[in-house]
């Protein structure tokens, strides 16, 4: 499976850094984060690939690396049976990523998710507010620097 | 609640109406199921055949806060919901009681993290808490009876001059 | 002729044009739309959820749903406890199906860290996750009919799901949320009269089950309210991200146990149902379905069920039992070591996913040797499934969006994580 995904990527779009790692019977995909809308869009009108259905999208934030988040997309291919996993690093100073939810609709709330969770910026997204937390809340939670007690004071309560 | 308030002193017909009136507030509590998680399948299991809760008077949960007097605040309570709790609390009539089911509301439960309120007695004045983590429909029975037990022991003139609740002022605790 | 104020012109005018001759003609008595808030608290959304629709009259429009009133923090609760300290959280995720949850969780975990649970535990996970599903499916069908207004179904569900809460009484103590697994296996055996009043229950259920049917399946109200109502086609289901009954439900038939086998499920006797329709009667009768396809599959399980023990033997990973604790000196140890440490799994990354009532639960863990995960995500069905809600209820009445949402099933807890 891992070849035929490498012989039609790079058929198509000659000029795009591809890595392969595989854990445990799971493959991973390792790409640049300006060609995500590229390559996601091949996996999923490629007649051989079809990864039609998109299960999450996430972020990892690794805290101390050179790359602090990486954008993890999880996509299957009912055809095939065969689950993939992209990623894409995003650096802290330049914190945004192209959007894939015009490929597939699924991701948009997704996306919106890790918008609140981790602060990154997705462009070309069609709606970008924060999902969980009220509108006024100033930081991102799922950050390594956050409290897991919150920051007090942050969030309002009604008077008794 | 109009003449029955103004009585001060405890004679005999006081007295009399008193627990007429503390009998018939007790046998017809009708909750306001506010039931946010996994509390609220142990409410509505307590609402089932197995576990009734009709025989004790709370035949009905009216899901509007205008018709109840008891307040059954079931799940776990966020920042984000507290406002919405508090509004519907504000909208029940006097006299009212809440009653705090599982350990999510009695102080925040297995949930420490940066959106629990830990304790809906930061915004709510309580009257039960219920321990468990749901606790068991029999063990909410127990909190009902209980509370009807305190209504039992209330006086008319203790739901006179209740100031009216103030516009939604947001706290920054 | 009566004097009016400068604001209450608008309306007074509309009335009055209302109720004149009917020569008159008018474009759009309303000329503006209605924005109307179905909150938080609402006796049909199930749970916290709010929407904010925007209305010509009764038809909406536009609908935006609003999560984060039950967001409980658990992604950042899972970075900060060990794996089997977050065993009782996951009961609390899809709080309908709790066994589901903890089989999902137990299942990534010792999928990460390389353990196998014995045959005897995988087959015990596997009935009480069939046994979840069919109590998920009766609240589910019992909230739907109250929603529509049947109010004696619900009761003869939940009377139903009250023999099934007591079996799970007696095989590990708790009535509702119960942590059962372990990593490595289940927490006890499976006591005999747990197995005789698993057998008594589902030689009974399929009649009871007969009986909620006779009430709503020819009940013209009913099909009235469902049919035709909340129609999505194949394509759009997989592209919105639906899994579980709700895609079933428009023909496609994804079903995590043929297409990613895990525990015995391969080796089960049982069909998927699908129906093409993709409207509310047919995720309704798909549940159906599901439940009688469950009690077949009880069935197969009590009579191929081995004996054995139900925890493997790898004392660095997993729990001793506590009478052992008490009283020898390595037992003693590895609980302790357990207990502070954690499991230490291998370095790397792991996604899991197994077939909830609900949908395709998963969990991706990304570990650093250490014995907490670094990341863990919950990919939560009804997350995916309230996601299509926007688009299933346009050009229906309000009316309609109860209906649609109770077919939906989604549970806020697990929406919210």
């Amino acid at each position: 499976m891992k070849e035929i995904i490498l012989n039609r990527l790079s058929s198509a779009i000659p000029n795009v850094q591809l890595e392969f790692s595989e854990y445990k019977n799971e493959l991973t995909l390792q790409i640049a984060k300006k060609d995500v809308v590229e390559v996601c869009k091949l996996l999923k009108n490629d007649t051989e690939l079809k990864f039609i259905h998109c299960e999450d999208v996430t972020a990892i934030d690794w805290a101390k690396r050179k790359n602090r988040f990486t954008v993890v997309y999880h996509l299957f291919s009912l055809k095939n049976k065969f689950r993939l996993v992209v990623k894409a690093d995003v650096d802290e100073s330049d914190c945004n990523i192209d959007s894939v939810s015009s490929i597939w609709r699924a991701a948009n709330w997704h996306e919106r998710e890790v918008y609140d969770m981790y602060g990154i910026n997705f462009n070309n997204h069609p709606d970008l507010r924060r999902m969980y937390m009220p509108e006024e809340f100033e930081h991102y939670p799922l950050r390594k620097d956050f409290p897991l007690l919150g920051i007090p004071g942050s969030l309002a309560l009604p008077k008794k | 609640m109009g003449l029955e308030a103004k009585l001060t002193q405890d004679g005999f017909l006081a007295t009399k109406l008193d627990a007429i009136l503390a009998w018939s507030r007790k046998s017809s509590v009708w909750p306001m199921p506010m039931g946010i998680s996994c509390c609220a399948i142990e409410m509505m299991a307590a609402a089932d055949p197995k576990y009734d809760i009709a025989r004790f008077g709370s035949e009905v949960m009216r899901f509007t806060p205008r018709q109840c007097d008891l307040m059954l605040v079931a799940g776990t309570v966020t920042y984000k919901m507290s406002h919405v709790v508090r509004k519907i609390y504000d909208q029940m009539p006097d006299p009212k009681w809440v009653i705090a089911m599982g350990a999510c509301t009695s102080t925040g439960g297995m949930y420490r993290s940066y959106p629990v309120v830990q304790g809906i007695d930061q915004f709510l004045p309580v009257d039960i808490y219920v321990a468990g983590c749901p606790p068991r429909p029999d063990n909410l029975l127990n909190a009902l009876i209980q509370l009807q037990e305190k209504i039992g022991r209330t006086k008319a003139r203790d739901f006179q001059n209740k100031p009216l609740p103030e516009l939604n002022i947001i706290q920054n605790n | 002729m009566e004097i009016v104020n400068r604001d209450e012109v608008h309306p007074k005018i509309i009335e009055a044009l209302l109720k004149a001759d009917t020569g008159l003609s008018i474009e759009d008595a309303l000329e503006n739309e209605m924005i109307l808030n179905m909150g938080p608290q609402h006796p049909a959304t199930h749970g916290v959820l709010r929407l904010v629709l925007r209305l010509d009259g009764e038809t909406v429009i536009a609908c935006v749903p609003e999560l984060g009133y039950l967001h409980r923090g658990y992604e950042k609760m899972a970075e900060n406890m060990s794996y089997y300290e977050f065993i009782p959280h996951t009961d609390r995720l899809d709080y309908l199906a709790p066994m589901c949850n903890n089989v999902a969780w137990v299942l990534a975990v010792e999928k990460l860290a390389g353990i196998e649970a014995p045959p005897r535990a995988q087959y015990i996970r596997m009935l009480v996750s069939e046994l979840s599903r069919i109590a998920s499916h009766l609240v589910a069908v019992g909230s739907m009919a109250m929603d529509v207004g049947a109010l004696t179904v619900l009761l003869w569900t939940f009377r139903e799901r009250e023999k099934i809460l007591d079996i799970w009484d007696i095989i590990c103590g708790a009535r509702f949320t119960n942590s059962y697994t372990r990593i490595g296996g289940v927490a006890n055996d499976m006591q005999p009269e747990a197995r005789s009043k698993v057998e008594w229950f589902i030689n009974q259920f399929d009649e009871n089950l007969e009986e909620c049917e006779k009430l709503l399946n020819s009940n013209r109200i009913f099909i009235d309210r469902l049919e035709g109502v909340g129609v999505i086609s194949g394509e759009d289901a997989l592209d919105l991200g639906l899994t579980g009954p709700n895609l079933r439900g428009s023909g496609v038939d994804y079903d995590v146990r043929r297409y990613q086998p895990y525990l015995f499920y391969n080796e089960m006797d049982f069909k998927i149902p699908t129906y093409p329709e993709g409207d509310c009667l047919a995720r309704y009768f798909i549940r159906i379905d599901e439940m009688r396809e469950s009690a077949k599959i009880v069935k197969q399980i009590l009579d191929k069920i081995p004996q054995g023990d139900v925890l493997t033997n790898q004392p660095k990973k997993v729990l001793p039992q506590k009478y052992e604790v008490y009283s020898k000196m390595e037992e003693l140890i590895h609980d302790f070591m357990i207990v502070n440490f954690g499991i230490n799994p291998p370095v790397g990354e792991i996604y899991h996913a197994v077939e909830n009532p609900k949908g395709e639960l998963g969990f991706y863990f990304v570990s650093k040797g250490e014995g907490h995960p670094w990341k863990c995500k919950i990919r939560s069905p009804s997350f995916n499934n309230l996601q299509a809600v926007s688009h299933l209820v346009k050009g229906y009445m309000v009316s309609d969006i109860v209906a649609i949402i109770g077919s939906i099933d989604p549970v806020m807890g697990e929406a919210d994580k």
